[in-house]
């Protein structure tokens, strides 16, 4: 199923920026469009090819590696789209770690002490995490360090690489918000999880073994309730890869979420085109690792 | 009908989740009543003011006030948040239901055509749809409409699968009934409850992606007001005024947390199963 959704994916982001393809010619010549120009233009990117031949040409030449130019500034797409997603890649990761670390241990305390002000405090905490924009509490965050405490978020970027101290201190801000949004539903899918898995026959039987109780929850059952977690932080990370360009415009990052951004407000059809396609795939190849890694969870599953 | 909002009553949060919503509804209605302005009159000797007693939100960068802007925002929110719900849920009802009752190829087909939009994070999709037809308020409604359209689509299609296999559905084909009518008299108001949930959870989706799309920059267009480019516009004066963006977020965040409490509640409701 994995490569006719990859089709799909292509011709579906094909098609809709092929929608109008003379748009761009038009932002790039500006006052000095002539009928000639825009032929001129046209013959070059072969925009003068019916539809389903241009299509092939680009997926022939993507195959290859070959993304294209950009039509600002005529480099090639995908030396900046690789480097650009080193940071947009770091701050996903991030902002799941910061989410796991939130939301899956209060998720667990929330469900062994079900109905009780610890739970209702969770279960809020998790309604404010669904429901607040990344982008307003970016903003009220701000305003709260800069009024309170007078500090500023770091502008720019160093990779982690060349400088920890100050690529952690640049990322730790945008990767907390994405992060803190993330954890509201991951706490609530362990919470529900967790409490599925403790009205098992298989948890009782544990318990009247003796086992301690930190067995029965850590050895028995959040390795049994695992896989409705994981496949949630799965369909979680294209929300995260989303959640970047906002995040990502916030703090000034150069990711690949401000390179999309960026290009559509300059009507840059190829990398966005390029951009989001890319961004999608990564999205399924990490649903297909969070399948294969069912199997590691749970060996009662198997593909065949 | 009565006896749900019975049991919506009978939750605490469910009590609260429909205040809020309605909030927002009375809002939205009587906005031209409620604001004390309209939502793009400038008092250029007011710029900026602190919330007071003239402007109780105080006013932005342009001289408008802010509480008149917030109260016509939620308008903006709610009819985006309706109409493309409206698109999404009318074509992924049609598609679900076609899918869950014909399967095979039909269902092939269009179920990969729902995988495939729902390999993109829906507010690249989204941007991506509105880069294409030019930012505004129709082609925000239809972009976002898309991208919650195969949510529905799987809802409806589960669903559908479920109930075909009651008896009293086999009853109806073998008493000869043809597909439409056990679609529309059988099938359709027995998937009701799970439609309704989604209903409203994509309601504070679509009026979460409304909001982001013009905090970009790519959703309404100024100077019609909207939550998420008042937010926007807010940040280059935030420190000197931070009224402009804090009333603007609290809206935000209220309207989206009472539809999620609401959606919450109603799935509690009416399918105890899925309980969290």
């Amino acid at each position: 199923m994995l490569i006719p959704v990859l089709i799909g994916i292509t011709l579906c982001i094909f098609l809709i920026m092929h929608m109008l393809p003379g748009d761009a010619i038009s932002s790039m010549l500006g006052i000095e469009e002539t009928p000639e120009a825009r032929q001129r233009l046209e013959e070059q990117f072969g925009l003068d090819l019916p539809w389903y031949k241009q299509y092939w040409n680009w997926i022939s030449r993507v195959l290859q590696g070959d993304f294209g130019n950009s039509l600002r500034t005529d480099k090639p797409i995908l030396p900046e789209m690789l480097s650009r997603f080193k940071l947009t890649f770091e701050l996903t990761l991030l902002a799941a770690a910061i989410s796991w670390i939130i939301a899956i241990p209060l998720g667990i305390i929330s469900a062994l002490k079900r109905n009780t002000w610890v739970d209702g405090v969770v279960r809020v905490m998790s309604l404010i995490g669904v429901s607040v924009p990344n982008f307003a509490l970016a903003t009220l965050l701000i305003l709260v360090l800069s009024l309170g405490f007078s500090y500023y978020p770091p502008v720019g970027y160093e990779s982690f690489i060349e400088n920890p101290a100050v690529n952690l201190q640049i990322m730790i801000l945008p990767a907390f918000v994405l992060g803190a949004i993330m954890s509201g539903s991951v706490m609530r899918m362990t919470r529900s999880s967790i409490l599925e898995v403790l009205r098992q026959d298989f948890i009782k039987a544990v318990r009247a073994k003796g086992a301690s109780e930190k067995i029965v929850i850590f050895v028995h059952a959040l390795k049994n309730g695992m896989i409705p977690i994981i496949t949630l932080i799965g369909m979680q990370i294209g929300s995260l890869l989303g959640g970047t360009v906002v995040t990502e415009q916030i703090f000034s990052l150069p990711g690949l979420g401000q390179m999309v951004l960026t290009a559509i407000n300059q009507r840059d059809y190829p990398v966005v085109q390029a951009c989001i396609m890319f961004i999608a795939f990564i999205y399924v190849i990490v649903n297909l690792i969070v399948d294969i890694l069912y199997t590691y969870i749970d060996p009662r599953i198997s593909y065949k | 009908m009565h006896v749900l909002l019975k049991n919506l009553m009978k939750d605490c949060l469910g009590r609260i989740g429909l205040l809020g919503v309605l909030v927002v509804v009375v809002l939205s209605l009587l906005a031209p009543v409620i604001a004390p302005y309209e939502p793009t009159d400038m008092f250029s000797k007011n710029i900026l003011n602190p919330p007071g007693s003239k402007f109780i939100f105080g006013t932005d960068e342009f001289g408008r006030d802010i509480f008149s802007r917030v109260i016509f925002g939620a308008r903006v929110s709610l009819i985006v948040g309706i109409i493309s719900v409206g698109i999404a849920a009318t074509s992924g009802y049609i598609l679900g239901l076609i899918a869950g009752y014909f399967e095979g190829n039909v269902d092939n087909v269009i179920m990969r055509l729902m995988d495939v939009l729902f390999a993109f994070p829906s507010i690249l999709l989204a941007l991506a749809i509105v880069s294409v037809l030019g930012p505004n308020l129709s082609n925000t409604m239809i972009a976002i409409g898309i991208v919650s359209t195969p949510v529905f689509t799987r809802t409806v299609r589960a669903s559908v699968i479920s109930v075909k296999s009651m008896e009293y559905i086999t009853s109806a084909k073998a008493i000869g009934l043809k597909p439409l009518d056990i679609i529309m008299k059988h099938i359709s108001p027995n998937i009701m409850a799970p439609f309704m949930v989604q209903v409203t959870l994509a309601l504070s989706g679509a009026i979460l992606t409304e909001a982001s799309m013009s905090f970009l920059g790519l959703g309404i267009q100024p100077p019609n007001p909207s939550w998420g480019s008042m937010l926007n516009a807010s940040r280059s004066y935030m420190e000197l005024a931070p009224w402009t963006a804090i009333f603007p977020a609290i809206f935000i965040i209220c309207t989206i947390l009472s539809f999620n409490i609401l959606g919450d509640s109603l799935r509690d409701i009416l399918d105890p199963k899925l309980k969290l």
